[in-house]
């Protein structure tokens, strides 16, 4: 029985369901205490003072502890060690950390904070991306941490020759998108639970994405050996990128676990999980695009400025992903990317699904809509023509190995009835009733697609270690264990190592046992993010299973009297090929290997090819492969109301090889699920420097009864890099599912909506323009004239798109 | 991880019992029924009753009878109005906004009364003591201003309630009882034109049953703005009940707006355009067109104030259209 392919329920999924998985809040220790962190109420202040006292003496309270008990920096990325788990000097945007109580219950420690005094000195808050870009007002950040005053980080890119690329182009589109900044509004709460031993050993439990990097911040910040630090990451309830930094809640309670040789539990409130955040960040864009006469692209100039909140978080990587995947659709012969993040007194913004790349895709298939409208052509015709090619390599220098993306559009297209010539019978307005109402409706279809990297080519904190390492073991039972640093975050990736391991030695999956993320029992895999766990864990388990399978058809060969290589394991059994009368039960093949070979393990480990282009910044963008995603989406509009309804999706993905359909298909659905969100309604937004809707109710993201139906499409290349051919689906199935319900509402009435979230007052602002016969269009007007640095010119590679002169 | 404050349970099993106990603990108790709007403003400390007195197990608040006109009994859910043939045949209007609140969980708890008595919400209000704390606090709690309306001496939170728009549309009368006695009231009476004190009933009185006159032919329907299909609360609600002539003339004619104000908004300029009328297209736009001038909702919900205010407009047409061809 074939494993990998087949649609199996994930390893873990009944303990789900009947509600055994044990999440961080779920877990209890003898003689635990309570924890709770008093949060900045300023936007932007000077810390003056703090007087715990009051908390100190309420009956119940054991510690507390303030910024100077924890007061090295940490953070992600090590160019960006600029957060303090409770601040000392100043807080930066309301809810960051100033103090912890760790009491006997939760409500005493809720109450202590009551009564710790902080007195601030208020600073001007700096709220918006134009605030920020203002030098006379106050720096957020002071020293090393951004590159100028409130700019965190500047990148500028030139690939090819520009200049000539424009003047080759018949046509050339400028226009600006904002893409607004959401959440990830995972359904568990971050937790964590840390205890520390008499003998000096720390243990943390912790909803994290990347126990590995927690590891890292932990040492540093408590200033104890890594040796002596134990981090497992307990089951999670959704991560999507919102729990792949060390949090100063983890630290918090370490620290007060040290303090008290107690136990001790922090749960943060969902306003608090709004407060840490790290979610997308708001972008402004300004894209320039030339093309010839049949739409081919000749040049495209490319500027985003990031809004970051207060901190780095993955701020850097964030900025360059805003210019990296621009270009592994289309074939781009010259690209310019213009990046700048600032810092704002507002939650940090980090990683999301897709990090960095939604932004930039909604405004680029938005900008290809409107070339191919421009020219009267196709657009899925139009993108098809050119898409790049396999084994090729972009502009920027990122290598292709396989691209489906020509196919993803013909699967959605075909499903759908995408096409130009039928826009006229969509677009006329029909009555619809729908509870009671008659709703004056215009339906429209929309194309786009998208691309994102199976796994970061380079990990967080340079280094030549592998990024994933498996050690499998094969017990005499017939069991076969194996363990590997991995954080499954609900997508399977613990199925997946089961899977692989089922597969290769021929054995039922419920024999394969998983242990992963604990960095005591597991080795180091770098965590659930940048969509790299499938080919990165996947070809570290099949380097780890491989020798050792050597090894027990090696003692199976001496007793059947056959060759190794006839061998091969089927259904429970070593079996030979050319005689299936010599066969051997797979357990009496591993007792004959342990007699004589020893003990069966066997470690393997996996590090991404080295791609890196010949550039600063080069590191960001590379992988080991590219997903392809195409979606098409059906939408009615309300002209009355301005209201949108996303009727359809149809969405057709290249992961690769699927190992698991059902899980494939469910990364889909859950990207469209969290695209339509972001494109309809979701939008972190403040007043002054306070989160106007920190909540499920005030929050808006899709209900059930908004969700469209979703119909997928597998598309399998079977890719060199990735285990079995597998490539990434956690991530690039959202990319395109905002720009194609832009677009489909556009085709419906005519008018474009070039910002995120498109809200039923921005459509009727929109058609009131066009009612009075201006530009029919929603969005921002201009973008801020930004100093961005001399670009770094860099020659494009050999085997990537070049222009050709065809003009003077 | 929010939880309730400690607080003092009565659970009594009569109308008379509940009403002595108000009387018992004065201004330190409250009344609550389903709990789905007291309980989470606990959580977030909007209230912090030290003694609350549970209605779940009186059984004479609960149920629908039909006799001269249809009499609720408060405690009835809103799972079972949404759900009763009588009202659905009857007054559909009522069915429609029971069936529109919130989620299928909370309608199963939340009450009639409960929703008629529903604390007007802003979301400078609904909001935990921290985020409060941050803003400086407002004056429906703890706080000296109104924050949406910095220059105003009252409260301007907003009536959220789908069904009392409706009730108060189709004429209906609340009954309320206290240690004191009891009367009835017309549902237009039960409110207020402020924030902070949204209900005309004193703090001891318990609203006991809804009060509707027999349909006798009324056509109603309600109407509702929210960003989703589920959990939210109106943005704006349009509640509108007519009675015809044989002759297709408007006799009478009521359209209350909910979400746009302290209290129900009862649009007497646009129902009175319609007496005497038949429902043609252009009486329906008149009608609709002075509807809307009234409303003026502020920026403390969800979506844009100016979007609800021209919504009113296009939802006042869309359920007189809708009961033309009732």
């Amino acid at each position: 029985m074939p494993v990998i392919g087949a649609p199996l329920a994930k390893i873990d999924s009944w303990d789900k369901v009947i509600g055994a998985a044990k999440y961080a809040d779920d877990m209890s220790l003898p003689r635990m205490l309570h924890a709770r962190i008093l949060r900045s109420t300023m936007p932007h202040a000077r810390i003056v003072s703090i007087d715990t006292r009051g908390a100190e003496e309420l009956p119940g309270v054991v510690a507390v502890i303030t910024g100077r008990d924890v007061p090295i920096e940490y953070g992600i990325l090590p160019s960006s060690q600029d957060e303090q788990a409770l601040c000392v000097d100043k807080v930066r945007f309301v809810g960051d950390a100033v103090a912890a109580v760790a009491a006997l219950d939760a409500e005493t420690a809720e109450r202590a904070l009551q009564l710790i005094h902080v007195e601030y000195e208020p600073l001007t808050p700096i709220v918006t991306m134009n605030e920020a870009l203002d030098e006379t007002r106050d720096a957020i950040h002071t020293g090393a941490h951004a590159d100028h005053h409130n700019i965190h980080k500047m990148v500028a890119l030139e690939f090819g020759d520009l200049d000539a690329g424009f003047a080759e182009a018949d046509y050339i589109l400028e226009d600006t998108y904002f893409y607004q900044g959401n959440t990830h509004l995972a359904l568990e709460n971050h937790a964590a639970l840390a205890s520390f031993s008499p003998d000096g050993h720390l243990t943390l439990w912790s909803s994290t994405q990347t126990p590995h990097y927690v590891h890292r911040a932990l040492a540093k910040t408590l200033e104890l050996p890594a040796s002596r630090i134990r981090v497992v990451a307990a089951a999670i309830g959704g991560g999507f990128g919102g729990k792949t930094d060390p949090f100063s809640h983890e630290i918090v309670a370490c620290k007060l676990a040290m303090l008290t040789g107690r136990p001790v539990k922090i749960t943060l409130t969902r306003q608090e999980v709004f407060y840490c955040h790290r979610g997308r960040h708001p972008v402004l864009m300004w894209v320039k695009m030339g093309v010839r006469q049949d739409g081919e692209p000749t040049a495209l100039h490319f500027r985003t400025l990031l809004d970051g909140g207060a901190y780095g978080s993955y701020g850097v990587a964030s900025t360059y992903y805003t210019g990296a995947l621009q270009t592994v659709t289309y074939k781009i012969p010259a690209y310019k990317f213009e990046g700048m993040r600032v810092f704002t007194n507002k939650p940090p913004c980090g990683p999301k699904r897709g990090h960095g790349t939604p932004q930039p895709r909604f405004a680029l298939e938005i900008h290809l809509d409107k070339i191919a409208r421009h020219l009267g052509l196709d657009p899925a015709a139009y993108r098809k023509q050119f898409i790049v090619e396999d084994k090729t390599k972009t502009v920027n220098h990122l290598t292709i190995t396989t691209c489906g993306l020509s196919e993803c559009i013909d699967r959605v297209v075909e499903a759908s009835g995408f096409g130009g010539e039928k826009r006229e019978a969509r677009s006329e307005i029909h009555e619809s009733k729908i509870e009671n109402q008659k709703s004056k409706i215009k339906n429209g279809l929309g194309l786009a697609c998208g691309s994102y990297l199976s796994g970061a080519g380079l990990p967080i904190y340079w280094n030549q270690m592998p990024h994933s390492g498996v050690i499998v073991k094969v017990d005499r039972g017939g069991g076969v264990a194996v363990f590997c640093g991995s954080t499954d975050i609900g997508q399977g990736s613990t199925s997946l190592l089961a899977y692989i391991a089922a597969e290769e030695f021929g054995i039922d999956v419920r024999d394969v046992r998983v242990i992963t993320a604990d960095t005591d029992l597991t080795p180091v895999d770098l965590g659930s993010y940048s969509s790299r766990v499938t080919v990165m864990t996947g070809n570290a388990c099949i380097s780890a299973i491989r020798p050792l399978k050597q090894k027990i058809l090696d003692a199976a060969a001496e007793k059947l009297l056959v060759p190794a290589e006839s061998l091969s394991f089927r259904d429970g059994e070593i079996i030979c090929e050319d005689d299936d009368a010599r066969r051997l039960k797979w357990t009496e093949a591993i007792a004959l290997a342990e007699a004589k070979h020893g003990t069966l393990s066997g470690t393997g480990s996996y590090k991404p090819p080295k791609r890196a282009g010949p550039y600063k910044g080069s590191g960001v963008g590379i992988s080991p492969s590219y997903s392809y995603a195409a979606c098409v989406a059906q939408v009615s509009v309300d002209i009355e109301t301005g209201q949108v309804r996303v009727e359809k999706i149809w969405l057709a993905h290249d992961g690769g090889r699927a190992l698991n359909p059902i899980l494939v298909e469910g990364q889909v659905e859950g990207s469209v699920y969290m695209g339509v969100g972001e494109a309809l309604m979701e939008e972190m937004t403040y007043r002054g420097g306070l989160h106007k809707a920190p909540s499920l109710l005030d929050y808006k993201s899709l209900t059930m009864r908004d969700m469209p139906p979703v119909e997928t499409f597998l598309v399998e290349t079977n890719d060199p890099e990735g285990p079995f051919g597998a490539k990434e689906a956690g991530q690039g199935p959202l990319l395109p599912v905002p720009p194609a319900i832009a677009n489909a509402i556009y085709d419906a009435i005519g008018v474009r909506i070039d910002e995120t979230p498109i809200t039923p007052d921005k459509i009727l602002k929109a058609l009131e323009e066009q009612e009075k016969g201006r530009a029919a269009r929603f969005g921002p007007k201009n973008f801020p004239a930004v100093k961005y640095p001399e670009p770094i010119r860099v020659e494009p590679p050999e085997d990537a798109p070049r222009l050709e002169r065809k003009k003077g | 991880m929010l939880r309730l404050p400690p607080f003092e349970y009565h659970a009594p099993r009569s109308i008379e019992q509940a009403v002595n106990l108000g009387a018992e603990h004065g201004t330190a108790a409250m009344f609550v029924a389903g709990g789905t709007d007291l309980y989470p403003n606990m959580k977030r400390r909007q209230f912090t009753p030290q003694v609350l007195i549970g209605l779940n197990g009186v059984e004479e608040l609960r149920g629908i009878s039909n006799g001269d006109g249809i009499t609720i009994r408060a405690g009835t859910t809103l799972h079972q109005v949404s759900n009763s043939p009588l009202l659905q045949t009857q007054y559909p209007a009522l069915a429609t906004a029971a069936k529109l609140v919130s989620t299928p969980q909370l309608r199963a708890m939340g009450t009639l009364g409960g929703n008629l008595c529903l604390d007007t919400r802003c979301n400078y209000y609904n909001q935990e003591f921290s985020w409060r704390q941050a803003l400086g606090f407002c004056m429906k709690k703890d706080g000296e201003i109104c924050m949406v309306a910095p220059g105003s001496s009252r409260c301007w939170a907003v009536s959220s309630t789908d069904c009392a728009p409706v009730v108060v549309a189709l004429e209906g009368r609340v009954r309320l009882v206290s240690a004191r006695g009891e009367r009835v009231i017309a549902a237009s009476d039960l409110y207020r034109d402020d924030g902070i004190e949204y209900l005309g009933k004193a703090r001891d009185e318990i609203v006991t049953e809804i009060l509707l006159p027999p349909a006798d032919g009324t056509k109603s329907v309600y109407l509702k703005l929210r960003r989703r299909d589920s959990f939210d609360f109106p943005i704006l609600g349009v509640a509108a009940a007519l009675r015809l002539a044989s002759n297709g003339e408007i006799e009478s004619a009521r359209i209350v707006l909910g979400g746009v104000g302290s209290r129900p908004l009862e649009c007497v300029d646009s129902a009175r355009l319609l007496i005497g009328q038949k429902l043609s297209h252009k009486v329906i736009g008149a009608a609709a067109e002075a509807a809307w001038r009234p409303a003026r909702p502020l920026d403390n919900t969800d979506s844009t104030h100016s979007y609800r205010k021209k919504m009113a407009r296009v939802y006042v047409a869309r359920a007189l259209g809708a009961l033309s061809e009732q």
